[in-house]
């Protein structure tokens, strides 16, 4: 077991330097800091000098890989690449545009960003798997036929409706919360009720469907009929086999995201006016700060793999058929 | 006046020649076909169908594009082409596109929504609402003239829309009648009973369902704004029909861009094993490990740089929006393509050890030839499924990304452009809700349809449902 962790985390490093080198090609050669600065100081009327100067305050101003002029071990790392890129690989993350600190903001940012992603994730899976099942111990008849159509028709909305309408009818029409903002403590409970209810109603639609037709595969495998068969009721068939059974296939699958709970919602947050990671992101990204959109892909595929890698040891878990070696 | 092709009309009119093409195949190969009449025999999908191909219509309208002659000025010869780019859709609906207000205006609304300051003929001032310029503008006494004018012209699309359903109706009918040698009561009554294989009934009822709507939209279109005007005065209907065409450019284009490399390396991967498939499945896991948006957002902001510091490379505006909507489709197509890939993967493994793969390699068939004639058609449910099943994910990915201001250039006009401007509006006292339902409603009945098309397909060409259906017959029979 042990080996086999260290083995994963061991493949795990050819894909971030992959990561890393594909960030690189994008931010640094595909676009040069030239063109960044010249974005950034304004298209046109921008001197030469000035392109300069805004290089040289954020360390721009070296060459990408290779510091010919530089002695020894230097000619490597007085590079863009080790600067800029490499240091990612021990959470350097450097400075952002405005000049703070990104590994600061990340650490700050964590917490209102699991607030709101962590009761979401953990009330959408108790939601979703309990109307699911709803469905399949009423497969087949007409409750079943229009809860699979209000599934489609839920899955068709626009997550954006789910965002402005509720906040239009709660927060302004009926005025139960405050439409935006963010509070410590306690006191964030009224900030984090109506986002998270949104995010859930959001994702009832497709998340149910799915599971119903995981419930349903488990429904027509022969240990249920031998559990019928030995007389046991449908409500225990459906609550102690199947759900069981079922469940295996649903948690090895939504394992993979937990991981990714630390980068909160992008879209729900900054909706809402959220000091987390997500409303981070959106800001740099419409601010076109790119140091920070670059920490935040490598934190996001770190993450990403740790959740592979949880998945996989999940299986042995949940599942004592599975042997990893 | 001067043809303009985009890229994405280019890419557009491409995928309407190879879907004819593939009809063409198909209609020749019972085995193909069979699976498609199931397709046919679904009701909900015909309908879903025929609401698509509506969608479609108005969609391939606005991707004919062309640049007007300019008209000749003071008595010389035309100097050229206009630098605005046109499609048959704008010619369509050129006077909606002309009717501009000066600002917000409600639905069927025959005043402006905010109170200007107005001279009076006697040289006094007020503060009131003003007349529109073009809603209701035909109206010489609009308290009394308004309610009658509306419903008269409510009356007369509904009329319209009945004769046009009853026109094709009865051309169906003669049609079927003819085809089976029967006489047309007995053809009607088949029909409407749902005793066809193909769901006929289904597209008739739809289809009078569709004229009842845009029958009266079309005849108010005429004299008012049926879905008000936004903040700088545009009529909302007409926004609306023009993001339709985006909505589909992305939802198509995006995996057809990558499915050849999907297709291409999952078979490979999965067929030649090996140090092909270490490589194949480090790229896409590399790729997939950098969560979506990021990755979107990284490769978008690129593409607006370079395309900020190059404007040379553009003649016209709609060309450069043009690009970053074709960049836009094959960024997210880039994030799309690794499930597809892996499935294909999964599956090739799994026929690799059928008897007929071993069959054609031990007469000597060259890799290359198994993968193309054996494997390739036994996986093409798998990538028809993913292809109608992403649609409706990339229709609303869309409009996210646009609100992040990744998605398509603020200059394109499109469901989340159109959502984008109108969601600040809800803060305003009153409401301007208009544009936001109109958006909504549109891209809900557009996303509606393609999900319940792609469930028809999926039921009818995924091999794990039919068995399902199966036991789900016998447990019902059994009940």
């Amino acid at each position: 077991m042990l080996a086999y962790i260290v083995r994963r985390l061991l493949y795990a490093i050819p894909i971030l330097i992959g990561v890393n080198l594909l960030t690189f090609t994008l931010f640094f050669v595909v676009n040069t800091p030239d063109d960044m600065a010249r974005m950034q100081l304004g298209v046109k009327r921008v001197t030469p000098e000035a392109i300069e100067k805004w290089k040289a305050e954020r360390g721009y101003d070296k060459p990408l890989l290779y510091n010919a002029g530089a002695e020894g071990a230097a000619k490597l790392t007085n590079t863009i690449f080790f600067e800029k890129s490499a240091r990612l690989f021990i959470f350097e993350f450097g400075r952002a545009d405005d000049g703070r600190d990104i590994g600061h903001e990340i650490r700050t940012r964590m917490g209102p960003s699991l607030a709101i992603a962590v009761p979401t994730f953990l009330l959408g899976l108790f939601v979703t798997v309990s109307f699911a099942l709803l469905l399949a111990f009423f497969r087949a008849t007409y409750l079943d036929f229009w809860g699979v159509v209000a599934c489609v028709a839920m899955m068709s909305i626009s997550g954006l409706f789910y965002i402005i309408g509720g906040q239009y009818l709660v927060s302004k029409v009926w005025h139960l919360v405050p439409i935006s903002g963010y509070a410590g403590g306690l006191d964030a409970m009224r900030f984090l009720l109506l986002p998270v209810i949104i995010s859930v109603i959001a994702g009832i639609g497709s998340k149910t469907r799915w599971y119903r037709t995981i419930f349903l595969e488990e429904v027509g495998k022969d240990y249920v009929r031998t559990a019928r068969a030995k007389g046991l009721s449908e409500w225990r068939v459906m609550f102690r086999h199947v759900l069981k059974n079922a469940m295996i296939p649903i948690l090895t699958g939504v394992v993979v995201v937990i991981p990714q709970l630390f980068l909160g919602a992008l879209i729900t947050e900054s909706f809402f006016g959220i000091p987390g990671l997500g409303s981070y992101l959106i800001d740099a990204i419409q601010a076109q700060d790119f140091s920070v959109v670059r920490s935040m892909v490598f934190i996001g595929s770190v993450l990403y793999i740790v959740g592979l890698l949880l998945t996989d040891l999940s299986y042995t878990l949940v599942d004592p058929r599975v042997r990893l070696q | 006046m001067m043809p303009v092709v985009l890229w994405t009309d280019a890419l557009v009119f491409l995928l309407v020649a190879a879907a004819v093409g593939a009809g063409f195949y198909i209609r020749r190969r019972e085995y193909l076909l069979a699976s498609w009449r199931r397709v046919g025999e679904s009701r909900a999908g015909m309908a879903a169908l025929t609401v698509l191909l509506a969608f479609v219509a108005v969609g391939l309208l606005d991707s004919l594009h062309y640049r007007a002659r300019l008209e000749a000025v003071g008595g010389k010869a035309a100097a050229g082409y206009s630098t605005e780019v046109r499609s048959a859709l704008d010619a369509l609906l050129q006077p909606l596109k002309a009717a501009t207000e000066r600002t917000y205006s409600a639905p069927l609304a025959t005043h402006l929504y905010a109170k200007e300051t107005v001279e009076l003929p006697d040289g006094s001032q007020a503060r009131l609402f003003p007349r529109l310029k073009h809603g209701g503008a035909h109206l010489k006494d609009v308290e009394a003239g308004w309610g009658r004018d509306v419903a008269l012209r409510i009356l007369r699309g509904l009329a319209l829309a009945v004769l046009g359903w009853l026109t094709f109706s009865a051309l169906a009918v003669l049609a079927a009648a003819r085809h089976w040698g029967t006489g047309w009561p007995a053809a009607w009554r088949r029909i409407w009973r749902g005793e066809t294989h193909f769901a006929w009934n289904a597209v008739l009822v739809m289809l009078g369902v569709l004229l009842l709507l845009a029958g009266p939209v079309v005849s108010l279109a005429g004299g008012y704004h049926v879905f008000g005007t936004d903040k700088v005065g545009q009529d909302v209907l007409y926004l609306t029909l023009k993001s339709i065409r985006t909505g589909l450019v992305i939802g198509t284009i995006t995996t057809l861009a990558m499915l050849p490399f999907a297709v291409a390396l999952g078979i490979a991967a999965g067929y030649l094993g090996g140090w092909v498939d270490d490589v194949i499945q480090y790229v896409y896991t590399t790729l997939n490990s950098i969560p979506d948006v990021l990755l979107i957002a990284a490769s978008v902001l690129m593409v607006q740089v370079a395309i900020d510091t190059h404007p040379d490379w553009f003649a016209t505006a709609a060309q450069r929006a043009d690009a970053r909507l074709l960049a836009l489709c094959l960024i997210i197509g880039v994030t799309n393509w690794t499930g597809l890939c892996r499935l294909l993967r999964a599956e090739t493994l799994k026929l690799r050890e059928l008897e007929y793969v071993q069959a054609a390699q031990a007469f000597g068939a060259s890799a290359s030839r198994v993968m193309g004639r054996h494997v390739l058609p036994n996986v093409m449910h798998i990538v028809l499924i993913a292809v109608v099943m992403d649609f409706s994910g990339l229709v609303l990915a869309e409009a996210v990304l646009s609100y992040i201001g990744i998605g398509v250039d603020p200059s394109t006009i499109s469901f989340g452009t159109m959502i984008n401007t109108a969601r600040l509006e809800l803060a305003r006292e009153p409401v301007v809700w208009w544009s936001l339902v109109a958006a909504f409603a549109f891209m809900f009945v557009l996303v509606l349809a393609a999900n319940l098309f792609s469930d028809a397909v999926r039921d009818a060409f995924d091999p794990r449902v039919a068995s399902r259906r199966i036991a789900f017959a016998t447990q019902r029979k059994g009940a």
